[in-house]
């Protein structure tokens, strides 16, 4: 637990350093997560270091944002007023996202398989 | 009433009570959400729609709250850390695909943010508000950081990934029938991608590995957000 603990606090301290240095141009925590998956998969560190207390924190990671959902009391007013323009804008959005990724993906894989018939 | 309220308000605005009150409304969240297994009522949003009126009740202001539960706001970062190694786990779903699934997730990113911004700005919202919508298809601590990097209210992005997860979940099944896709990845891909958690737990429901790649595509889509924000703010 202290040890996962430990390693956990070392990339999001590494994250903030490397975001400094690049202007801050993304945030410390982003960096910290791609630092700790690029040295689980390059084998600097153990898995087992930081397994349980990944798992404890990411399990019950929605417990975190309460704070700052019940910020939206300050600006209560500013979203209702443009409740109508943040429905259209997310829900659009979002049919366009599901439609993109599944129709990339699926098109790689369609031509990989005929790829495969055609050399088979 | 009132003088009553004026003897008990140092003890409701302690630390130990407010933070009580989070764990306890949150809670009460997931009992409800378990039990009525309604996709609206998330944990998140009916311990908010608890706390909020309890502030304006009692007094309390916002600031002082925040203060008082500083330390879960701090866990946001450590958080969003540990997901680099939920990333880790599913790899093995990445072998193979690693072409397909990045090219994927960045236009599926691309697109999202853009859409989002430019129907928005359409619709006549400032500045502050587009910023806020922005990332609205990453996990809250990702999107909140983002916000907060990006001049948009981190609050409010809580808000928006919430109602994102929400209808991403409901219609990420009908949507994906419809336009006739029945690769598992792509499915997965696309409800990870677009209602990160929330759309996780969908794909959960259709089989194990959409529930694994969509929550791989949560971690990838979070890091393409990233990179592409700050220039798609240049744009707007």
């Amino acid at each position: 637990m202290i040890k996962g603990s430990f390693y956990i606090l070392l990339f999001y301290f590494l994250g903030e350093m490397l975001s400094l240095l690049m202007n801050n141009f993304i945030p410390g925590s982003v960096l910290g997560m791609i630092l700790l998956f690029l040295s689980l998969f390059f084998k600097v560190i153990k898995p087992e270091n930081v397994k349980d207390v990944a798992i404890v924190i990411t399990k019950n990671m929605a417990v975190f944002f309460v704070p700052a959902g019940v910020g939206l009391m300050v600006y209560a007013e500013l979203f209702s007023k443009s409740l109508f323009t943040i429905l259209i804008a997310i829900a659009i959005s979002t049919i366009l996202t599901i439609i993109t990724v599944s129709l990339v993906q699926d098109n790689f894989e369609k031509r990989r398989k005929k790829g495969e018939t055609n050399h088979g | 009433m009132g003088k009553f309220l004026e003897t008990i308000k140092p003890y409701i605005s302690s630390e130990v009570f407010l933070l009580m009150i989070v764990m306890g409304s949150f809670l009460l969240g997931v009992y409800i959400y378990k039990r009525t297994k309604i996709t609206l009522l998330q944990p998140l949003l009916i311990s908010m729609l608890i706390i909020i009126p309890f502030l304006k009740i009692t007094g309390i202001d916002y600031q002082t709250f925040c203060n008082q539960t500083q330390i879960l706001n701090f866990m946001l970062g450590p958080s969003v850390v540990a997901l680099g190694y939920v990333l880790y786990e599913q790899i093995e779903y990445l072998k193979g695909n690693v072409v397909s699934i990045l090219t994927a997730v960045f236009t599926g990113s691309v697109v999202g943010i853009l859409s989002v911004m430019l129907i928005a700005k359409l619709m006549g919202a400032d500045h502050i508000l587009i910023s806020s919508l922005a990332p609205k298809s990453v996990t809250t601590p990702i999107a909140m950081s983002l916000a907060e990097k990006n001049g948009g209210i981190p609050a409010l992005t809580a808000a928006f990934v919430v109602i994102c997860g929400i209808f991403g979940g409901l219609v990420g099944p009908i949507i994906l029938r419809r336009i006739g896709i029945k690769s598992k990845i792509a499915q997965g891909l696309a409800m990870g991608s677009s209602a990160h958690a929330l759309g996780t737990a969908r794909a959960m429901e259709m089989g194990a590995v959409e529930g694994a790649i969509s929550g791989l595509a949560i971690g990838i889509m979070g890091i393409m957000t990233a990179l592409l924000i700050p220039f798609a703010e240049r744009l707007f």
